[in-house]
């Protein structure tokens, strides 16, 4: 195992996190603020890559697709909130999982019916079809690189706008005591609905970037979403830094995993069983880490402070 | 028992002497909705169009196809199975297009003595040990694209190749049927899980291999994903990477030029020098306005193989015994060359080694470079019964 390889799946398991933590940001603060278990969250991400595969085929413009896939998130996330997530904030989860459940059901054949069964495969733009060149020491698709660094980017400025403006005071105050926040003064049902779109967009946004690599397909939010589910329940739910942290883990664990399980099962089984144990244990092994996490730290690795 | 009574002298009267039917009913199953659609539509618009090109007519008997989606459930096979055989009273059950739906529906059209003809799907049990004389494949046997790229890659005497395929019996099936032909040493055998879209770990891995090239099985939409994947990652110029059941007609459009200069194993082209290869090319793009696949072929060969059978017994389809050894000596001109069956009643055929190259309207193509197999049957038709 050399030292470039290493990097290079390092690169790989943080471009996975990545994705993993704009799909899991969203849902980690409506269930931190609104208490909302939206099962629904991955019809967003399936909202984003469709729009911006359609619209960047149909039109030849890169720039129109990512318009037209962020915005589209964001506003379907917008009109589902006013017309049915706002009236169901006070049920209790099992309310929640019935409707969102429903929903992800209706979504799905929407997509069926506008574009049909079979997938739409998304282009990667020319000018990131490449590979780049990292440190002189790897070549890197530069799409991939590209992932990272938008991500990255999105999750420093979700750092500022929750930590250190005044939206983001308004939003962490609801989050750890919603009946004095509203008692002193904040408009909750305008806060809701942003918090809610913001999270549907940033959703939209890596199913946007997801679909060059995945397919696009009816249902394809639905895989993403319950590793979305483990990275917010190992990252504590709620808690945005949580998701970060755990969708990074939780990447670097899934493609390291992949990629040196069986060199390292190698070392002291015979080949063909390595072979054929390596990959399965492999696809396992992110339960496996959030099962002993929650054994030793139910809350999670960073619990929202207050509640 | 009364029942019993009346049900043997209702079978009683029903075996006249064989005449000329009147007509012929086909009952055609495939998968026409899901993602994996590609496949199953081929195969119903291949069918169509021979149905079309003779007129409506097989053997000269009026045709009449029921189409049915099979939506890849082996329940929903099933019952099309049972009601092709019990409500419909098909003279033969055409159409097919995955392995474990042909092997659910076996039992039940064969134990019924219904005439079964698969365009696509070619599992190993029926080429072999459970062969019966119901059962004909105008396809190939599993292998057979694997074998031929096997046959290729020894004879260009290539060593050290990463294999990769997804991890399920198919997988396996065509890994085992490359190394039947391909001798050389193997740089790493990888399997994935079969629902893995993403591939930058196993890329990543190869890039840091010593291999000399790469052979990868990813049929339908996974394949689309790990070719455009492996462009971007930079590796086509250092491994050139041989498939088979990955790159055709289908998958081409959506990989695009991310395919250009690949070498894959076919059984069909195109291209393919033969006067009724230009009539179905010809004529399928008129009607359907996209380049067929192979599993267009061997739905259009389904069709074209009754027609022969069926003439050869001037219309008597009732005769079972006579129509079953009509079908099974039955020799036309296929879009593929001369079609001719084996004794396990799978197609005995010349396997392809070509290349993707831009066509002259500038869209890749699969250009047929060389013979890797000539006229080969299959590796298991020495375990079927019939001789």
């Amino acid at each position: 195992m050399s030292a470039t390889l290493l990097l290079e799946q390092c690169l790989n398991g943080m471009q996975l996190g990545i994705m993993l933590f704009l799909m899991s940001a969203g849902l980690t603060l409506v269930f931190g603020i609104m208490n909302l278990v939206n099962l629904a969250h991955g019809s967003f991400y399936m909202a984003g890559a469709y729009l911006g595969a359609f619209v960047y085929a149909s039109s030849q413009s890169f720039l129109l697709g990512v318009v037209a896939g962020l915005g589209g998130a964001l506003l379907i996330g917008l009109i589902a909130e006013f017309l049915i997530f706002r009236r169901i904030y006070k049920g209790d989860h099992l309310d929640h999982v019935l409707v969102t459940f429903g929903l992800t059901l209706i979504f799905n054949d929407l997509a069926r019916l506008i574009w049909g069964p079979a997938a739409l495969f998304a282009r990667v733009p020319p000018f990131l079809s490449g590979q780049v060149n990292i440190f002189g020491l790897i070549s890197y698709p530069a799409y991939r690189l590209a992932i990272i660094v938008v991500g990255l980017a999105v999750a420093a400025l979700l750092y500022v706008l929750l930590r250190h403006t005044r939206l983001g005071m308004l939003i962490r105050a609801s989050a750890s005591n919603r009946t004095m926040a509203s008692a002193l003064g904040v408009n909750v049902v305008v806060l809701y609905a942003l918090v809610f779109a913001l999270g549907a967009g940033l959703a939209g946004l890596a199913g946007l970037m997801a679909g060059p690599i995945f397919t696009v397909i009816p249902g394809m939010g639905d895989n993403v979403l319950i590793l979305a589910f483990v990275v917010i329940v190992v990252g504590g739910l709620g808690s945005v830094e949580g998701a970060f942290c755990a969708a990074l883990v939780i990447g670097l664990i899934d493609t390291l995993g992949r990629s040196f399980m069986k060199p390292l099962f190698g070392l002291f089984l015979e080949r063909a069983a390595a072979d054929n144990s390596a990959p399965a244990i492999a696809s396992m092994l992110i339960y496996i880490l959030m099962a002993i996490i929650l054994f030793f730290r139910p809350q999670g690795l960073f619990p929202p402070k207050s509640r | 028992m009364d029942k019993r009574i009346l049900l043997l002298a209702a079978a009683g009267l029903l075996a006249v002497p064989a005449h000329a039917a009147d007509k012929i009913t086909l009952g055609f199953m495939s998968t026409l909705s899901g993602p994996n659609a590609i496949i199953g539509t081929e195969i119903r618009d291949g069918m169509q169009l021979a149905v079309e090109q003779l007129g409506g007519k097989i053997g000269g008997l009026p045709a009449r196809v029921i189409v049915e989606d099979d939506q890849q459930k082996a329940d929903v096979a099933r019952q099309l199975a049972e009601k092709f055989v019990q409500s419909d009273k098909v003279d033969a059950a055409i159409g097919f297009s995955f392995s474990n739906l042909m092997l659910a529906v076996y039992k039940p059209l064969v134990d019924a003595k219904t005439v079964t003809i698969s365009s696509n799907p070619g599992p190993s049990q029926l080429a072999g040990k459970d062969c019966s004389p119901y059962f004909f494949s105008t396809s190939w046997q599993g292998d057979n694209w694997a074998e031929g790229m096997g046959a290729y890659l020894q004879k260009k005497g290539l060593q050290n190749i990463y294999l990769i395929a997804p991890n399920y019996a198919a997988g396996k099936d065509v890994i085992a049927g490359l190394k039947r032909f391909y001798k050389g040493s193997v740089a790493a055998e990888v399997y994935t899980p079969l629902t893995q879209l993403d591939f930058s770990a196993e890329l990543s891995q190869i890039k840091s291999s010593n291999a000399s090239a790469v052979f990868a099985f990813y049929p339908g939409g996974l394949g689309v994903q790990f070719v455009k994947q492996y462009a971007q990652a930079g590796l086509k110029d250092k491994f050139p990477l041989y498939s088979a059941y990955t790159v055709d007609e289908s998958t081409l459009p959506a990989i695009g030029d991310d395919a250009l200069g690949l070498i894959v194993a076919t059984s069909w082209a195109p291209d393919l020098d033969n006067a009724t290869n230009k009539k179905f090319v010809s004529g399928f793009e008129k009607k359907y306005g996209r380049v067929p696949a192979p599993y267009a072929v061997h739905a259009y060969d389904t069709i074209m193989l009754l027609d022969t059978a069926v003439k050869a017994v001037n219309g008597k389809i009732e005769d079972k015994p006579a129509f079953l050894a009509a079908l099974r000596k039955a020799q036309f001109e296929s879009p593929r060359g001369a079609f001719k069956l084996n004794t396990n009643q799978f197609p005995i055929q010349t396997f392809y080694q070509g290349e993707v190259k831009k066509g002259a309207d500038g869209k890749p193509r699969i250009v047929i470079q060389d013979k890797a197999l000539e006229n080969y049957g299959d590796a298991y038709a020495q375990t079927c019964s019939m001789k």
